[in-house]
């Protein structure tokens, strides 16, 4: 399945789960650095082979092992540059064939919409969203587009007892309507607010949100529709080590400009999106607080005691058992004994 | 009710096998509790009880049809920043931690030979297999594709979440309770030589109820886990969440049978035999004692958690006020009764005290599910018609419960010889 398992470990992954996040298991790990360690030798054991060890760099890609998939593509949002055109909102709407809206994609009353005091958020007609933030001091609004960030390990996957979703190598999030329960756990898990749930069918409900357009694009390695629309350049399309890099640089090049923290870089595990702003991100509507580490991690203190309880409780309460009944026994023994004596 | 019945002498209960005349009952007659048809009605129409069910009944059943035929977002406020609502906060996160009595009264008589509690213990995992039951039901409205409920154990598989882990240990332990109260069913059917294949399983399902309550219970607390970002920290500890729900589900649970015999030793007491009128006391002093040992646990832990997160600096917000509001009137103070009927051999503080830590179980799961999920953002009130579903199921819980406790030997001892029906 993951590119980074060699077929023998996969049976006995430890961490099925990280798999599909690609992030080596401990097994899978030494697998791996067994079979470039042999591939090596071999390699070293002729000149040519010398030459081409050389060649092939190898310290650079044990360095990317510890990496989740090391190519994965992300998207690059650039919010000093949104004019809330809501171009993107348009063209994911056309290419995932939503329900056409109230009002159409030119409006902009809809920033001033408020539903229990909240801006507009992603829901069974939308996958992304742009909302306006008027700031004091600001000479101009600020637009934030919300889409699924695509984290590098997703809690909405990690919560799953279906296995609905999937992390492909790409960097999309994608989901299988085929096996989805409807439990909507993946909506109480995702730290930001994502996944949405088609309430309004009793028959084909199902859990709907941005797939990066994985099935129409993404896959042929083409950007998402709402990239490609956007007239600004706000949004990036790119391998998500390079959007990094050039948001370091912009950050670099424009001190005065940008805020020092590119938003989703690691923000819960790392996030395929990633964010730019001109202003603290908690004023434009990010969650600050979101941990730097996976949300998985929370829950593994909890995943931790299974297999504790496991195997200890059978012996431990049996034990406990005879303890308590013993004289009980001792009774009956005794009893069973006294006639035939 | 019954007390008017039994004075007009139409009131027969069935105690065992055998009618007065030595010829067995019949299924159907069994079923009708001995009563003609037409007495059985009457008896129903009497009870004013009935007449509110009926009420519930006739409006929830509409809107079951609605919740079936239209959507989820027919019956709620389609919400999705609240995904888990009332069907899930109540009837899920609710029901289990009070239907722990079958788990711990089944550890307290067989695995801990404490034969003294064995007149509740019927009680006990009837109590406990409906509450289940019931809780998968809540589960199958609330969920998207109810038709899918067996996926998680037949078609996908997600073994690292921890609700893979609530949906096997549900199903396994509900199996494992069926089990344990199918010996009622088999005496009731004269069937009593099957028994012994239940119980040479006995202990071993015992123990097995052990580690899936433990499990499954902490699990429940775990799932929040997932939301470490927007569950308020006063509800959410993430290293100590599994031990708090099951913790106060030890107490939880307990405090159900109490609450349940109460009601069954004074609404139908006719259907109580001798041994669980005189033991009746005793034992919920008994269990009385047991709760406010694993409140005073919890109240521990509980504290420890916040220790451990640093949060003392919420408990002087507004959260935090309404955070003690909660382990004061929920815990504390029944716990206090608790102990204060325990002391004094007083089985009314007791009583009142299990009522109000049902009451307090119920309010801090709803807390966790949904009053303190989202707490920066705001808060929701489900809407009227999920209000009302929620009532409707928990009726049917209620109809189910009381059917059963009429006619299988619950609360009393079957005789499958010779049967007296006199009334009483």
């Amino acid at each position: 399945m993951s590119r980074f398992h060699p077929g023998w470990a996969e049976a006995f992954c430890i961490e099925k789960l990280r798999k599909k996040c690609g992030v080596l298991c401990w097994i899978c790990k030494e697998a791996e650095m067994e079979k470039k360690k042999s591939r090596r030798t071999v390699l070293k054991s002729g000149l040519a082979g010398t030459i081409a060890a050389l060649a092939m760099r190898p310290r650079s890609t044990v360095a990317h092992e510890i990496k989740k998939y090391p190519d994965t593509l992300g998207v690059l949002v650039d919010m000093t540059r949104c004019v809330g055109c809501r171009s993107c909102e348009a063209a994911c709407n056309r290419e995932q064939n939503l329900p056409a809206p109230d009002k159409p994609f030119t409006d902009q009353g809809v920033f001033d919409e408020r539903e229990h005091g909240q801006m507009r958020r992603t829901d069974e007609t939308r996958y992304t969203v742009v909302n306006r933030y008027d700031l004091p001091g600001q000479a101009h609004p600020l637009f934030r587009k919300v889409q699924c960030n695509h984290c590098q390990e997703p809690a909405c996957l990690t919560s799953c007892f279906v296995n609905a979703y999937t992390k492909t190598p790409e960097g999309a999030v994608i989901y299988n309507p085929d096996v989805c329960v409807g439990c909507r756990t993946c909506m109480i898990a995702c730290p930001f607010y994502i996944p949405a749930f088609r309430y309004s069918s009793a028959f084909h409900a199902r859990i709907l949100k941005c797939v990066f357009c994985y099935d129409t694009r993404l896959k042929y390695g083409q950007p998402p529709a709402c990239v490609e629309a956007c007239p600004q350049e706000a949004l990036i399309f790119g391998r998500r080590d390079d959007l990094i890099e050039i948001g370091r640089r912009r950050i670099k090049d424009n001190k005065s400009s940008y805020v020092d923290h590119i938003y989703g870089e690691y923000e819960a595990g790392g996030t395929s999106w990633l964010y730019l702003s001109n202003v603290p991100f908690e004023r434009v509507g990010f969650n600050t607080a979101i941990p730097d580490e996976p949300i998985l991690d929370s829950v593994k203190s909890f995943l931790a005691i299974v297999p504790m309880v496991l195997t200890i409780w059978p012996a431990l309460f049996a034990g406990f058992h005879l303890l308590a009944t013993r004289k009980e026994q001792h009774r009956k023994s005794s009893d069973s004994n006294g006639p035939e004596e | 009710m019954m007390e008017t019945l039994a004075s007009e002498n139409i009131y027969l209960p069935i105690t065992g096998s055998l009618k007065a005349d030595g010829t067995r009952w019949s299924l159907q007659e069994r079923l009708r509790l001995g009563l003609t048809g037409k007495e059985y009605l009457a008896l129903l129409w009497r009870n004013p009880v009935n007449w509110l069910l009926l009420i519930i009944f006739s409006v929830g059943l509409l809107l079951l049809f609605e919740r079936y035929g239209l959507g989820l977002g027919s019956v709620t406020h389609a919400s999705n920043d609240y995904p888990w609502g009332l069907f899930l906060g109540f009837g899920l996160f609710g029901m289990v931690p009070l239907s722990a009595s079958g788990f711990l009264l089944g550890t307290t008589v067989t695995l801990f030979g404490r034969k003294d509690f064995l007149p509740i213990e019927r009680l006990a995992l009837l109590n406990g297999l409906l509450g289940y039951f019931f809780a998968v039901v809540y589960l199958e409205v609330d969920l998207g594709m109810p038709w899918r409920l067996a996926y998680p154990m037949i078609v996908s598989f997600g073994p690292a979440a921890v609700l893979f882990l609530v949906a096997w240990h549900v199903a396994t332990y509900l199996s494992v309770q069926i089990a344990e109260v199918l010996p009622a069913l088999f005496e009731w059917l004269d069937r009593p030589a099957w028994k012994i294949h239940i119980k040479r399983m006995a202990l071993g399902l015992t123990i097995a109820g052990i580690i899936l309550s433990t499990l499954h219970q902490g699990a429940l607390g775990a799932l929040f886990t997932y939301a470490p970002t927007k569950l308020h920290p006063l509800w959410l500890s993430t290293e100590f969440q599994w031990i708090h729900f099951l913790c106060s589900a030890v107490f939880g649970g307990v405090a159900m049978v109490i609450v349940s015999s109460t009601l069954i030793n004074r609404y139908i007491h006719w259907r109580c035999g001798q041994a669980f009128i005189k033991s009746l006391e005793s034992l919920t002093l008994g269990l009385g004692k047991g709760a406010s040992y694993a409140m005073f646990t919890y109240l521990v832990i509980k504290l420890v958690a916040i220790a451990h997160d640093n949060e003392w600096e919420y408990l002087l917000t507004g959260w935090g006020l309404y955070y003690f509001l909660e382990v004061g009137l929920g815990v504390l103070l029944p716990m206090v009764l608790f102990a204060r009927g325990v002391h004094l051999s007083a089985v009314k503080p007791v009583r009142i005290a299990a009522f109000i830590t049902v009451a307090g179980i119920i309010w801090n799961r709803l807390n966790t599910a949904i009053y303190c999920f989202n707490y920066q953002i705001y808060q929701e009130l489900p809407h009227w018609k999920e209000v009302w579903l929620t009532i409707t199921l928990y009726a049917l819980y209620f109809v189910v419960y009381r059917f059963i406790v009429y006619r299988l030997p619950i609360v009393f001892d079957w005789e499958e010889g010779f049967s007296p029906t006199k009334p009483l």
